[in-house]
């Protein structure tokens, strides 16, 4: 059985009148990649926060293995944090960045050095340790990060946006790092990320945020498929949002609903008329903005339709299970 | 060709631009000279100076090379000197750091807006005064008859004060004629300066240093000593390069407060002016010149300017 590695039970965290969270309740499995997804000023940050313990909630109450943390310093969890800007001590080299950590516990020089030449192997950066970080670059900056925060075998760890500053290329090839050592490690990861595709991809569960509470939580494909509100099927990816009134004519149900633009395509009878208002081409796939009746849709098609025009009438058709209905927003 | 390109303003604008060479000539020159000519050229002519040597007898400069003036340095009388003077610019600067920190550290991290106008005000507002004024207004308050005194007794404190004045050295008659009283007025007067390097240097260490390290396992006195204060450590630094070396040079603070025996100052001062001694006043500025030096190579070695 596994074990809840955080627990948030009706936590909030108001600054002044400012609810940066609120209210939420949450389970963060042991062994869990978990994604925290949202906009910027969303929550998510702080509640990777209350974690580490450098906030403290206004009310409810958070627990990581069962133990409460009210009153708990950070010095005292059994937590470690990858922080945004990495936040590497620039008068320390490499070694001792990453066994700082073990040095506070008072682990003998040799023993820490010796821990931290392991730690950087772990996160291929063997025999860096001599050097300062302002020697290296953003992505091995990263990793140091990672080690020195994977060196004091932590319970839980916490990745504050930590892909954010490096470049597409660097991002894809740490974003599979990064999950091949979860998966090795079998540590609890809790990653916050404004990158829908980062936290589809590498997450095993993922927790979208928005005004400080948690709109949906679910897997990667959960999330993905059956969005339950608008502001979900809209973040995560690029969902078209069918009106209630259209959705009402088209299948009888007064709700709005969700439409994958990859779900959508162009048929040559039935379906229902568009008009084709731009064309872009994306390399692997086109990107076609329709006019339907008076809703705006984005359609993506494999491979790129022979001969669209712009203002050229279509006719566009999709899978009835792909329309997913979700719930009436609350006024 | 635009019209504004054939007036002379627009002609010297483009010339400048063509060459920046010129331009950064024409905007070091003035400084350089300065530095070079007037400054330098003076403090190697007192350096001179220190070679020569006086006869004792006429009282007159015998211009030529000797060591002579800094054999004298070397007398116990002025030896002594030499050392009060040192002693009391280590005290001052360690005195001055560790008031210090916490006020640069407050302003650093948790004043923001209205408060750190205030802070800056505050900080700062000791030096729109007169020095003069402020060292008299000192004398007034720590005198035997001052409010340091009269607020001592109130709080039925003056044994606590008498007893402090008893102590060997750094006691005395009151506080205005010890050592102790032009302890407190260097601390008071060169404080701004140790303020605020250590303020910039705070400013520079990102609280995700601070957060990261708790995150890592240290208290906040652990913190300290590991992150904090070896990143401030510049601040620290080049706060005390002002303290201590304001100290060693000053001549005004001990003659009003403290106890008759001479300070470097003083004796450069007493040197130059009545005993026309020129050849020994520059000996002994050369002696903070040396320190400060030393000061600095020992600070460098023991890596101060890693963190810049």
């Amino acid at each position: 059985m596994t074990q809840t590695a955080v627990s948030f039970c009706n936590v909030s965290r108001h600054y002044g009148p400012v609810k940066a969270v609120d209210d939420v309740s949450l389970d963060i499995l042991g062994g869990e990649f978990f994604a925290m997804l949202g906009p910027s000023g969303s929550g998510k940050t702080t509640c990777l926060r209350l974690i580490a313990g450098f906030e403290q909630p206004t009310s409810g109450s958070i627990s990581i293995f069962n133990q409460q943390m009210m009153d708990v310093p950070p010095y005292r969890r059994q937590v470690n944090t990858v922080f945004q800007d990495y936040a590497l001590f620039p008068h320390l080299n490499v070694a001792d960045n990453v066994a700082y950590g073990l040095m506070i516990r008072g682990v003998s020089k040799n023993d820490r050095l010796k821990a931290a030449e392991g730690a950087l192997e772990l996160v291929r950066l063997p025999g860096y340790g001599a050097r300062k970080p302002s020697q290296l670059s953003g992505g091995q900056r990263q990793r140091v990060a990672l080690a020195r925060a994977l060196v004091n075998q932590p319970k839980v760890l916490l990745l504050d946006e930590p892909l954010g500053a490096l470049d597409l290329k660097l991002r894809e090839q740490m974003q599979e790092e990064l999950k091949e050592l979860q998966r090795s490690l079998g540590i609890t990861f809790v990653f916050v990320t404004h990158d829908q595709s980062e936290a589809l991809s590498m997450a095993d569960r993922i927790a979208v945020f928005n005004h400080g509470q948690i709109m949906q939580v679910g897997s990667p494909r959960e999330i993905y498929h059956s969005p339950k509100s608008e502001f979900v099927a809209d973040f995560v990816g690029s969902s078209n949002i069918l009106p209630r009134e259209l959705v009402n004519k088209l299948v009888g149900r007064d709700q709005p609903a969700s439409l994958r633009p990859e779900a959508i395509r162009l048929v040559s009878e039935g379906g229902i008329e568009a008009k084709i208002l731009n064309v872009s081409f994306l390399g692997a796939s086109t990107k076609i903005t329709l006019q339907m009746k008076d809703v705006t849709l984005h359609m993506l098609a494999d491979n790129e339709p022979a001969s669209l025009t712009v203002g050229e009438i279509v006719r566009v058709d999709w899978d009835k299970s792909s329309l997913h209905l979700m719930e009436i927003p609350h006024v | 060709m635009p019209p504004n390109a054939l007036n002379w303003r627009g002609r010297l604008s483009d010339t400048l631009w063509r060459r920046p060479r010129l331009l950064l000539f024409l905007l070091l020159a003035p400084p350089v000279l300065w530095l070079g000519v007037i400054y330098l050229g003076s403090l190697f002519a007192l350096l001179a100076q220190s070679f020569f040597s006086i006869d004792e007898f006429s009282g007159v400069i015998k211009y030529e090379f000797t060591l002579k003036t800094y054999r004298e340095l070397l007398i116990p009388a002025n030896l002594d000197i030499i050392i009060r003077t040192v002693l009391m610019a280590a005290f001052v600067t360690i005195g001055a750091a560790i008031v210090a920190f916490p006020i640069a550290y407050f302003a650093a991290r948790y004043a923001r807006g209205k408060w750190k106008a205030l802070f800056y005000l505050g900080v700062m507002l000791p030096l729109w005064s007169s020095y003069l004024v402020k060292v008299y207004a000192w004398k007034l308050i720590l005198a035997k008859e001052g409010i340091l005194n009269w607020i001592l007794a109130k709080l039925h404190l003056t044994w606590l004060l008498d007893a402090w004045l008893s102590l060997p050295i750094i006691g005395g008659n009151s506080l205005s004629v010890s050592y102790t009283g032009t302890f407190l007025v260097f601390l008071y007067v060169w404080m701004p300066f140790m303020v605020l390097p250590i303020q910039a240097s705070l400013e520079r260490v990102p609280s995700s240093f601070i957060e990261a390290s708790a995150d890592l396992g240290a208290n906040a006195r652990q913190t300290f000593f590991n992150v904090i204060l070896p990143l401030a450590l510049p601040g620290v630094i080049a706060g005390s390069i002002f303290t201590f070396s304001l100290t060693l040079g000053d001549y005004i603070i001990p003659q009003i407060i403290g106890s008759s025996r001479l300070f470097i100052g003083q004796a450069v001062y007493a040197h130059q002016g009545t005993a026309g001694n020129i050849p020994l006043a520059a000996a002994f500025t050369v002696v903070p010149v040396v320190i400060m030096g030393f000061y600095l190579w020992a600070a460098k070695k023991k890596g101060a300017f890693d963190a810049l």
